[in-house]
């Protein structure tokens, strides 16, 4: 009987447990931020080849010297464009046009507290290493765009 | 012995510090992976997957790679709330998942032919094995304003290391002179985790809720977490500080 009743005890604080808990439960809103036009910024890009007026190519190298921009890559969270400059048939610069600076899809923020956790500011280590880890969401359609740039400079 | 190749749209490094290893070893390795692009990549018109999303392949026909991948895609998108799903817009994109896994099992193949101290390293997501000459494995985070620069050493043994983050928007955005601009984002989040495979997809999933993707890493066992935001100040989980190799540790 005793049993009986602790079970009962224990099943009832359980119940209520949950119940509370499910009043607690996260609540999903939508987030106000909204990503910058995806399809306007693909859209006014103008890929194709800008060359370097009068650019000349020296003989023997394998690209010729100009600006070159490559096409708009769809990376996983926005678009990436780079042009590359070449002088003296060398990659002298490459840089982004566009890159992903928004999410593209919606968050889902929680409202219930959080644990604390630790804080801190980052700081460069002069450790040496074996491996770096760090992020590559943009890679592959960096190079899409880049060797599309290349494959215009092509001599 | 140490190899790097340009495949899948990142650099892939194998080191193999076992004295058998050998160049058919590592090759069999980057053999894998070039399977891996040719049945997974969006970006290869013949690829199963190009197929499938063009409906010329359905699902049920595809090869057993590819419904291994789809399956632990969807485990994967109840284990995280829905963050992680690798269908957009009613277009299959794997590669979300298929990194981490590759790596997972192209490490298990050199398990399976006897190597013990070695990693892959395909992009910046890392497994390790055994020890470099008896000491772990040093990790750097890399420092998402700066790619020249880690911002954290970890020394890892047996586990996998996977960051997930936009480091080229970063440098865009970062203004430390304006700290009163509202903190909105993330830009880098590490995961350690018992694999790389692990590691990846929670990386990935948790890198999509922002800034309350820590907090789900802390709730998981086995994972630790480093999360840097636009402030270029970092968040860490409870049990991160033990795989941190700090510079006075050092001498």
């Amino acid at each position: 009987m005793k049993k009986m009743v602790v079970s009962a005890i224990l099943i009832g604080i359980f119940v209520l447990y949950c119940f509370l808990h499910a009043q607690a439960a996260p609540v999903a809103i939508v987030p106000t931020a909204t990503p910058t036009s995806r399809s306007s910024s693909s859209s006014t890009a103008t890929p194709g080849t800008t060359p370097t007026p009068g650019a000349t190519s020296p003989s023997g190298s394998t690209y010729k010297n100009g600006t070159y921009t490559g096409n708009v890559a769809d990376a996983q969270w926005g678009v990436v464009q780079i042009q590359v400059v070449i002088q003296n048939g060398k990659i002298t610069s490459v840089q982004f046009l566009q890159y992903p600076n928004e999410r593209n899809r919606s968050v889902q923020i929680n409202s219930y507290a959080d644990p604390i956790l630790i804080n801190e500011a980052i700081q460069a280590q002069s450790t040496k290493v074996d491996i770096v880890s760090g992020a590559t969401d943009t890679s592959n359609a960096f190079i899409q765009s880049l060797s599309n740039a290349l494959s215009q400079a092509q001599a | 012995m140490k190899r790097l190749q340009l495949l899948m749209g990142m650099p892939i490094t194998v080191e193999i510090l076992d004295a058998n290893a050998t160049e058919a070893d590592i090759e069999r390795v980057f053999a894998y992976f070039r399977s891996i692009d040719e049945t997974f990549s969006n970006y290869k018109e013949e690829s199963e997957i190009s197929k499938i999303n063009r409906g010329e392949l359905a699902e049920e026909a595809s090869s057993d790679a590819v419904k291994t991948i789809l399956a632990l895609g969807e485990q994967t998108r109840q284990e995280t709330q829905g963050y992680f799903d690798i269908e957009h817009d009613g277009l299959i994109d794997p590669s979300g998942i298929v990194k981490g896994w590759a790596i997972f099992q192209a490490a298990q193949l050199l398990k399976e032919a006897g190597f013990v101290n070695f990693y892959i390293d395909a992009g910046g997501d890392i497994q390790v094995a055994g020890t470099n000459n008896g000491h772990p494995w040093r990790i750097g985070i890399r420092n998402p304003f700066n790619r020249t620069e880690n911002v954290k050493v970890l020394a890892i043994t047996d586990k996998g290391v996977a960051t997930s983050g936009t480091a080229i928007r970063g440098q865009h955005v970062y203004n430390p002179h304006q700290p009163e601009k509202p903190i909105q984002d993330i830009v880098s989040l590490t995961v350690i985790g018992p694999d790389v495979y692990e590691a990846d997809r929670f990386a990935t999933a948790a890198f999509a809720m922002g800034k309350r993707g820590i907090y789900f890493l802390e709730q998981l066992a086995g994972f630790e977490g480093y999360m840097i935001d636009y402030s270029a100040r970092a968040t860490y989980t409870s049990g991160f500080e033990r795989f941190v190799l700090s510079d006075d540790k050092i001498s």
